[in-house]
């Protein structure tokens, strides 16, 4: 051993290993989320210099305030009509999730990953972007598809793996893809898409075309080294992208500690890259509308890319495959300061005078009809258990043209 | 040869607005090697320009092009820098079609600089196209001369879809035949380094007979086909050099009618040895003309180490060795 001089004063090294506030048995403490009075942070004009708004990527933007009132200068960006469309759109996401959840109980599909507690933020950004703008989404954010029109029978298609699968079989359930409602492929890796969507908004920048990008990753998946190959080649070229991170505090059993979400917010992350970064609450409908829709006219106007933080919660297991009552305390998702986006928002609404409990409640039993009639409809195409494409089929699509090689395996295979 | 690929570039760019061209060092510069010279001035910024050093991001952000709708035609500096891209390549380029039944492709060209002999030590000097073969959905090529890069290389960026270009980085001035030690021969030199004016192709996954004989096949690519060519010279064996062009797919038709018409087989490669695209060459061979063969396979690869820097041609498969792979397998009567 060597011996130590002096001025390191001879103490063994150590690491810090980041460890959550709260595990199973401990009551759940949230008291290191920075939350901000809903009204209370400044919306600059879009053509802001992004060293201007530093203090964006710390603060978190809030519209609903605890009474349920809109407030402030990010409010007023959607009337009444457009927030009953954005509750439905919530109601129906957490309707399809609680569907396929009981499917996956019923063994009609391998594998589901709802987004509940986390709608507001698909939902709303999707109503903020045009039709033919693309998403880059992650596997949580079914509420993009949903809120596209996109549906829901084909979804559920996919999900049982059955006849009528648009992805003939060959991806895990909920690994989406529809071009045409501008829905990248879901890869089921991580992280990859985001420098893809990046990508995207280039060749449309490059085509003097005006439709933009919209990518999406986990607070855990911006520890990928995909996250940063995005960040430099969207703030060097100033690509017309929106980039979205949705801090849902766990990856899997892993808090945001991880990806060092615990020292700093993760929208401060732009900074270094002198892109203009916004901390939102992800659980506030309007606040997830305006902000978008903020980014989405910078990118349009050529104003460079913007990173939004969505600061929001994962109620629910990571898949069906998860089970967090092992690595978090159980009334953990109770006490979750920022509430449920699905209540604020009805609540919102019945404070307004636009809603009612009675509407409500007609409201989501005609959603799960349409849901139940889908789901129907879909099973009579068979489910996991059952009906499948053709297993011929998953030498087609390999590449556009089937080479030898590949149509001698067929053969071999007995097709 | 280089002015070949820029050549291929330059009538892809002039034919279709959707190619572009991005890289470490290709736009105002033109490339280290100088492929994509002048292509930023004549075409523009839009259409030829620098990118950050970050392989994966190259290779991502070209996968997003493509889902747009362009036809990328990026630049690795080097094949021994690809390895951050290859989750790019791997898990996302070669899949998309796939995972999306077709709903999104990425006819993306990925080029790069492949092999030794120009003293660049382990870090540029690799052959890394077996770790491209082995994946599902790429294609993987390779030329050794001029006239095959431009029409290969114009195919590559006209195919639907995602296609590894590996260049011989020790072909690019001149047909490199692994004597090192002799003055280096210019392709003006070479029948196969004129290359025709204008738009042609070579098709992908055809092989091409590099030098017609009788008495041993030699299956190689790139760089090797001219150390087997001087190794057949020296050695005064009439072998049969078999240049494959591309790997996936690959010309087993060819393979098969000259393995059956010699009997011997010599395969031959820079890279690796052990899991190398060699090792699958043996196993076509076995199962096509087994009975055919007379002498079993000899194999002449890079060994498995890592590529030495000042043990360079020690490590570099030339003609002896070639050579007396060949002579090997002539002694098997």
């Amino acid at each position: 051993m060597t011996e130590h001089t002096e001025d390191t004063g001879g103490q063994p090294l150590r690491l810090r290993i980041p460890e959550p506030i709260a595990r199973p048995g401990d009551p759940p403490a949230f008291r290191d989320l920075l939350i901000d009075r809903a009204g209370e942070v400044r919306r600059p004009p879009i053509d802001v210099a992004p060293a201007d708004i530093v203090d964006l990527g710390a603060d978190m933007i809030r519209v609903l305030d605890i009474r349920g009132d809109a407030v402030g200068p990010w409010a007023g960006t959607l009337d009444a009509d457009q927030l009953r469309l954005g509750l439905r759109d919530m109601l129906t996401v957490r309707a399809f999730d609680a569907r396929m959840l009981r499917a996956h109980r019923q063994g009609n599909t391998s594998f589901y990953m709802q987004s509940l507690g986390e709608e507001a933020v698909s939902c709303a950004h999707r109503r903020a972007l045009h039709p033919d703008d693309m998403c880059f989404p992650t596997y949580r954010q079914q509420g993009l598809l949903i809120t596209s029109g996109y549906p829901l029978v084909n979804m559920i298609n996919q999900i049982y793996s059955n006849s009528h699968d648009p992805l003939k079989g060959r991806q895990l359930p909920v690994m989406y893809s529809s071009k045409a409602h501008g829905f990248f492929s879901i890869s089921g890796n991580l992280g990859t898409q985001f420098i893809q969507a990046v990508g995207w908004a280039m060749g449309s920048a490059l085509s003097g075309d005006t439709r933009i990008a919209s990518a999406w990753i986990g607070d855990g998946a911006t520890a990928e080294s995909d996250f940063h190959s995005a960040m430099v080649f969207a703030s060097t070229y100033h690509a017309p992208v929106i980039l979205n991170i949705v801090n849902n505090q766990w990856a899997i059993s892993t808090f945001q500690g991880f990806a060092r979400g615990d020292s700093a917010t993760f929208a401060t992350r732009g900074h270094g890259f002198g892109i203009a970064s916004l901390r939102v609450d992800g659980n506030d409908y309007l606040a997830v509308h305006a902000v978008s829709a903020w980014a989405a006219e910078r990118a349009r106007a050529n104003l460079g890319p913007t990173l939004i933080e969505w600061v929001t919660y994962r109620v629910g297991a990571h898949s069906t495959s998860d089970d967090p009552s092992a690595y978090r305390p159980k009334d953990e998702p109770s006490t979750w300061p920022l509430g449920d986006p699905v209540e604020r928002l009805k609540n919102h609404l019945i404070r307004s005078g636009e809603w009612d409990d009675d509407r409500h409640q007609q409201c989501v039993a005609e959603i799960e009809a349409t849901i139940s009639a889908a789901a129907e409809e879909a099973e009579r195409h068979g489910t996991l258990r059952s009906e499948h494409t053709s297993p011929a089929s998953m030498f087609d699509d390999v590449f556009a043209t089937m080479p030898d090689h590949l149509r001698r395996q067929r053969e071999q295979a007995g097709f | 040869m280089v002015e070949a690929i820029r050549d291929a570039h330059i009538v892809t760019m002039e034919r279709d607005e959707r190619v572009v061209v991005f890289g470490q060092d290709v736009g105002y510069f033109g490339g280290v090697f100088r492929c994509t010279h002048g292509l930023q001035q004549r075409f523009g910024k839009d259409r030829c320009f620098d990118a950050p050093i970050n392989e994966s991001g190259i290779v991502g952000a070209a996968i997003g092009m493509a889902a747009y709708g362009l036809r990328p035609c990026v630049e690795i500096q080097f094949a021994d820098y690809v390895y951050p891209a290859y989750d790019q390549i791997v898990s996302e380029a070669a899949r998309l079609r796939h995972r999306s039944a077709g709903d999104f492709t990425a006819p993306i060209t990925i080029r790069m600089p492949t092999g030794g002999g120009i003293f660049g030590g382990q870090t540029h000097s690799q052959s890394p196209e077996a770790i491209f073969t082995h994946v599902s959905g790429l294609t993987t090529v390779i030329p050794s001369n001029p006239y095959d890069a431009k029409g290969l290389l114009i195919a590559s960026i006209n195919d639907d879809d995602p296609v590894i270009f590996l260049e011989p980085k020790r072909l690019y001035n001149g047909p490199f035949d692994g004597h090192h030690e002799r003055a280096i021969v210019p392709w003006s030199a070479h029948p196969l380094g004129e290359v025709p004016e204008g738009e042609y192709t070579v098709p992908l996954g055809v092989a091409r007979i590099h030098r017609v004989g009788s008495e041993v096949t030699v299956l190689t690519y790139g760089t090797l086909v001219h150390v087997a060519e001087a190794a057949a010279a020296e050695t005064g064996i009439d072998a049969e050099i078999i240049d494959l062009r591309s790997l996936v797919p690959l010309d087993v038709e060819t393979i098969v009618e000259s393995v059956r018409k010699t009997g011997r087989c010599v395969v031959a490669h820079e890279a690796t040895l052990t899991s190398g695209f060699g090792a699958e060459l043996c196993a076509i061979v076995q199962e096509h003309v087994l009975w055919s063969l007379e002498a079993p396979i000899a194999r002449v690869t890079g060994w498995d180490t890592p590529y030495p820097h000042a043990h360079e041609w020690d490590y570099f498969p030339g003609p002896a060795r070639v050579g007396a792979a060949m002579r090997a397998t002539l002694a098997e009567r």
